[in-house]
C-alpha cells in the first residue's frame, strides 16, 4: 500500500519511516513525501494511480492541507484515494470543516501512531 | 519784601507735602515737610528782626537748600521743573538783599521798582507750579493706569502659572498613561502570539517526544538483530539512534528559542543591542505572526515567501525591540491580504513576502504583502499614535508609531513605505551594520 505523507516539517520523514520500519521491510506499506500542497499535486500528477492513502497536515504554509483536500476530492474522482487530516488543533470546527470537505478521518498532532498503524492495517483489508 | 520769599519757601514744602497725601512715601517724608513749614514760619519773624536785607538773603539761602536737597532727592523727581522755577526767585532774594544791605538808600528810592523783579520771579514759579501741576495730573492718571495695569498683570501670571502647574499635572499623567499603553501594546501583541507560540512549541515537542518512543522501539529491534547476530543491520539501527537523539536535542533546542523568545518579547525592553542574526529573527517572528492569526481564523491563508540574504552580517541591535516591529509589520501584512482575501476569494493568492538584504554597510527588511494598500490620504498618518483603519477595539493605534520609535530613535535606522491601493503595500527597515 503506498501512502503519501504530506507535512511542511522536513523531521517527518525519518519518523515515518522508523515508525513502520517493519512494515517497510515487509513491504506491507510504502511511504512518499510531499513537503507542501502543491508539491503533493504534482506528485499526484503522475502517480495517483499507485497512491492508496494521503496522509496530511492541515496547517501549511501557502496552500493548507484542506485546499489540497478540497483539490484531490475535485480532480480526482475515480479511484478516489483515502485522505486523512492531521492538525494540530484539535478542535470541532476544524474536523467539521475537515470531514465536510471530504477528509475519510481526522488525527490530531501528536500522532498516535499505534492507532495510525490500526487504522491502516484496516485499511489493507 | 522779604516775605515773598518766605512765602515761596512755604509754598513750594505746603504744595509738595500736599502731592503726597495719597503716596506710599508720605510716612517717609511727613515729619520732614512739617519740619520745614514750621522752621520757615518761624525763620520770618525772627530773620525780620536783622532788617530786610539780612531777611532776604537768608530767605534766598533757605530757596536755595531746599531747591538743592529736591533736586538731589530721587523722590521729588517729579518736582524738578517747579524747583529749578526758583533760581530767579532765588537770584532776586539775593540781588535784592545784597543792595538793601549795601546801597539802602537806593533802594529806598526805588522801592516800588524793586517790587517787580520779586513779583515778577514769584508769579513765574506760580506760573510754572501751575503748568507742573498739569504734568503731575497727567502722571498721576498714567501712574494710576500702571497700578491698574500692573494689577492685572498680576492677576494673568497668576492664572497662568495656574494653567502651567494644572498642564504639567496632565502631562504627567499622559506620560504615565503612554507608559501604560506601550506596556499593554506589548501584552496585546503577546496576546497575539500566544497561539503562534502554542503551535510553535508543539511541533518540536512532538519530535521530542515521537523520536524518543521510536528510538526505544529501535533499541528493542536493534538488540534482536543482534541476538540473530545480523550486526550490519544493528549498525543500521545504531545510526538511526545517533540521528534521532540529534533531531531530539535540535527539536528540544527549538521549542527552548521559542520561549527564550516569547519571555524576551514581555520582558521590559533591556535595551542591551547584541549581535543578531537578522534572518533568524525574522523567520522566527514570520512563522508566530502567521500561526498566531491561522489559530485565531481559520478561515485564514497565505502563501509565506522567505528571500534571505545569504552572507548577512550579524546586526547590534536589540532583539526583543526589532522583533516586535517585525511582528507588527507582520501582522499589518497578514491582516492586509486577510482583509482582501475576504473581499474577493476569486483568484486572489495572498502572499506576504520578507526579504533581507546587505547593501551599503546597511541591513535591509522588507515585508510585503500583496493586500489593499494604504490610501493615500492616510499615508502620511500611519506612523501616528493612535492612528488605526482597524475597527475599535481591534487595534490600538501604537503599533507603527512604536516601530518607529524603537528603528528611528532606537537603532538610528529608517523605515520606509511604498504603497499602491489595491495593490500591494512595502515597508522596508534599514538599520545601519
Amino acid at each position: 500500500m503506498k501512502i503519501l505523507v504530506v507535512d511542511d516539517e522536513a523531521d517527518v520523514q525519518p519518523l515515518f519511516l522508523q515508525r513502520f520500519r517493519k512494515e517497510i521491510k515487509n513491504h506491507e506499506f510504502e511511504f512518499d513525501f510531499a513537503l507542501s500542497g502543491e508539491e503533493a499535486l504534482d506528485y499526484m500528477k503522475e502517480k495517483h494511480s499507485e497512491i492508496v492513502l494521503i496522509l496530511s497536515d492541515i496547517n501549511m504554509p501557502g496552500m493548507s492541507g484542506l485546499e489540497l483536500l478540497l483539490r484531490i476530492r475535485h480532480d480526482y474522482e475515480v479511484p478516489p484515494p483515502v485522505v486523512m487530516m492531521i492538525t494540530a488543533y484539535g478542535d470541532d470546527e476544524n474536523r467539521n470543516q475537515a470531514m465536510s470537505s471530504g477528509a475519510n478521518d481526522f488525527l490530531t498532532k501528536p500522532l498516535d501512531f499505534n492507532l495510525l498503524k490500526e487504522k491502516l492495517k484496516e485499511l489493507e483489508h | 519784601m522779604s516775605v515773598f520769599f518766605y512765602l515761596a519757601a512755604f509754598i513750594m514744602v505746603t504744595r509738595i507735602a500736599k502731592t503726597f497725601k495719597f503716596s506710599p512715601l508720605r510716612p517717609k517724608w511727613k515729619p520732614m515737610f512739617s519740619t520745614a513749614q514750621l522752621a520757615i514760619a518761624l525763620a520770618y519773624p525772627f530773620s525780620e528782626i536783622a532788617g530786610d536785607g539780612i531777611s532776604s538773603i537768608i530767605a534766598g539761602g533757605i530757596l536755595l537748600y531746599l531747591v538743592y536737597f529736591g533736586l538731589r532727592e530721587q523722590d521729588f523727581k517729579p518736582f524738578k521743573p517747579y524747583l529749578e522755577a526758583h533760581y530767579p526767585l532765588i537770584g532776586v532774594a539775593f540781588v535784592y538783599g545784597l543792595t538793601k544791605l549795601i546801597l539802602p538808600k537806593f533802594v529806598s528810592e526805588y522801592e516800588e521798582y524793586s517790587l517787580i523783579p520779586i513779583v515778577a520771579a514769584f508769579i513765574y514759579v506760580l506760573g510754572r507750579w501751575a503748568a507742573s501741576k498739569k504734568q503731575m495730573e497727567q502722571i498721576n492718571i498714567f501712574s494710576q493706569r500702571n497700578a491698574e495695569l500692573d494689577r492685572l498683570v498680576a492677576e494673568r501670571t497668576a492664572e497662568l502659572t495656574n494653567q502651567k502647574e494644572e498642564l504639567q499635572a496632565t502631562l504627567e499623567q499622559l506620560q504615565a498613561t503612554q507608559q501604560q499603553l506601550i506596556q499593554s501594546e506589548k501584552l496585546a501583541s503577546l496576546g497575539e502570539l500566544t497561539a503562534g507560540i502554542a503551535h510553535e512549541i508543539q511541533n518540536p515537542l512532538n519530535f521530542v517526544n515521537n523520536f524518543s518512543e521510536v528510538s526505544m522501539e529501535l533499541i528493542d529491534e536493534m538488540k534482536e538483530e543482534l541476538e540473530k547476530g545480523d550486526k550490519e543491520e544493528a549498525t543500521a539501527i545504531a545510526n538511526d539512534l545517533k540521528d534521532n537523539l540529534s533531531k531530539i536535542i535540535h527539536h528540544g533546542r527549538r521549542a527552548d528559542g521559542i520561549v527564550k523568545g516569547m519571555l524576551q518579547h514581555s520582558r521590559a525592553s533591556s535595551n542591551v543591542k547584541e549581535p543578531t542574526d537578522i534572518n533568524k529573527l525574522a523567520d522566527e517572528y514570520f512563522r508566530l505572526a502567521y500561526h498566531g492569526l491561522r489559530a485565531k481564523d481559520k478561515s485564514f491563508n497565505a502563501e509565506l515567501e522567505t528571500h534571505f540574504g545569504d552572507q548577512l552580517p550579524t546586526v547590534n541591535i536589540v532583539p526583543q525591540d526589532v522583533g516586535r516591529v517585525l511582528l507588527n509589520l507582520f501582522n499589518n501584512a497578514f491582516y492586509a491580504v486577510h482583509q482582501k482575501q475576504k473581499d474577493n476569494s476569486e483568484g486572489y493568492k495572498p502572499t506576504v513576502t520578507v526579504s533581507t538584504i546587505a547593501k551599503d554597510k546597511q541591513v535591509f527588511i522588507t515585508v510585503r504583502d500583496n493586500g489593499n494598500g494604504i490610501p493615500e490620504e492616510v499615508k502620511d498618518k500611519i506612523m501616528q499614535p493612535f492612528f488605526t483603519t482597524k475597527p475599535t477595539g481591534e487595534g490600538t493605534g501604537l503599533g507603527l508609531s512604536l516601530s518607529y520609535d524603537i528603528i528611528v530613535k532606537g537603532h538610528n535606522g529608517k523605515i520606509d513605505v511604498k504603497s499602491e491601493e489595491n495593490s500591494y503595500t512595502e515597508f522596508t527597515i534599514s538599520i545601519p551594520g
